[in-house]
């Protein structure tokens, strides 16, 4: 029985490991970026940084993957592929969260670095660069494992755009053969267990190399 | 194909007669992650070591797998061993079980941030374990506890979604069903989510407010 049911379960885990590493990856960047963006100096960057977290904060995961996926085409004549619709509701979804944790953190790194690193004549970006931002980042780390790891649950969710990630490939299987119902989930449960244990531990080991030299 | 409003007019009722459902399987989702999650969090700190490694594992497990395979499984595989049970108590079991880990750790902080001595000064005044727990440390844990727990109720509040999964026809439902009918998902879509904000964005301002009133309080008292 299980070697009917193991290919299927690598296929499904291969996309949701390749979604989830995209949308990190992008989620991150979009992440700093607004998080910077939202301590911008200019109202307007505050702003719009600002409402771009409030709405994808507020509204629910799978509502923007609908809303890009099914919504936007009707809008705008694109047709998002499912797996661009999923990577990118993720990214916009995750980065919004994210970005209050960059916010936060650098908020967090005492004035005083700033006040010195202005006293060195460093220039704006050369003090986010060399000073706020190495300090910021240790603390970012332990919250970003944690939305790391809702990310790759959120994955589950382009099932219901009908990409065929871990879930789907589940579902599928339990179409052909309902009476093994309990193992198909149980052995999904145990799949996305051990791929959340697999990404935490690369943030355990990135938090260490981070904090090295440090105390 | 642009913005029809009259469309929108026509589609308003039907999705405002889902948001019933859909808060009040939030409501009872949460009330069901509440209750759990506290024997949870005292779980954790049992001295027996089996008992808190257990525990610690359950909530670790049911944390970092997805939500919507957990509402499978109650929803499809339980039946199974005689176990029936509608849309709306599966996903208000799910929903409620999912969350009861996050409030796990929320009342754990909140235990620990109560001071050694309370402990001590509980054992020093001879009183049993469930006394110290119920008169002493709980009182104390679960105040400032309350506004975490708030930002947990607006998470649950946008998992809901999910619950279209298991056949409950709740707002997604509803604006998926009026897509369908008409071809036109912009409206229905749009409303949804503008309908998620509308109730999510000022009950978060709520709860910032609240949480800065307590801190306020806190900082004072001592």
């Amino acid at each position: 029985m299980w070697s009917d049911l193991l290919p299927a379960f690598f296929r499904g885990t291969w996309i949701t490991l390749q979604i989830t590493v995209e949308s990190v990856a992008l989620a991150l960047l979009v992440a700093i970026v607004t998080g910077i963006a939202r301590l911008s100096r200019y109202r307007i960057i505050r702003a719009a940084a600002a409402v771009y977290v409030e709405v994808f904060r507020g509204t629910s995961l799978l509502v923007q993957l609908f809303w890009l996926y099914f919504a936007l085409p009707m809008f705008m004549n694109v047709q998002l592929s499912s797996g661009a619709a999923a990577v990118l509701a993720l990214t916009l979804n995750y980065g919004a969260y994210g970005s209050e944790v960059v916010r936060s953190s650098i908020l967090a790194v005492p004035a005083g670095q700033t006040e010195a690193a202005i006293a060195l004549n460093m220039t704006p970006y050369q003090r986010m660069r060399r000073v706020i931002f190495p300090q910021a980042l240790v603390r970012m780390l332990p919250a970003f494992g944690n939305l790391q790891i809702e990310l790759l649950k959120g994955t589950s969710l382009v099932y219901f755009i009908t990409l065929a990630d871990l879930t789907y490939e589940g579902m599928i299987l339990r179409s052909y053969d309902a009476s093994s119902t309990t193992e198909i989930f149980v052995l999904l449960l145990i799949f996305y267990f051990i791929l959340a244990h697999v990404l935490n531990s690369a943030v355990r080991w990135f938090e260490r190399r981070a904090a090295a030299g440090r105390s | 194909m642009l913005w029809s409003w009259d469309y929108t007019l026509k589609i308003l009722p039907g999705l405002l007669r889902a948001l019933p459902i859909t808060i009040a399987a939030t409501l009872a989702g949460f009330a069901v992650a509440a209750v759990l999650g506290l024997p949870l969090a005292m779980l954790r700190r049992s001295k027996y070591k089996t008992v808190s490694l257990a525990t610690r594992w359950a909530v670790d497990f049911i944390r970092s797998t997805p939500l919507l395979v957990q509402l499978f499984f109650i929803f499809y595989a339980l039946p199974l061993y005689g176990i029936s049970l509608s849309p709306f108590a599966c996903g208000v079991i799910g929903l409620g079980v999912h969350y009861s880990t996050y409030l796990s750790e929320v009342y754990r902080a909140g235990i620990e941030a109560v001071e050694r001595g309370q402990w001590e000064a509980a054992v020093a005044l001879n009183f049993t374990r469930a006394q110290t727990w119920f008169r002493v440390i709980l009182p104390q844990a679960i105040p400032p506890a309350i506004p975490v727990m708030g930002n947990y109720l607006i998470a649950m509040f946008k998992e809901t979604p999910l619950l279209s999964a298991i056949t409950l026809v709740e707002l997604l439902q509803v604006a998926k069903t009026l897509g369908s009918q008409s071809f036109r998902y912009m409206e229905p879509f749009t409303l949804v989510g503008l309908l998620f904000l509308a109730l999510s964005y000022p009950s978060s301002l709520l709860i910032r407010k609240a949480e800065k009133r307590l801190n306020r309080r806190q900082s004072t008292r001592r």
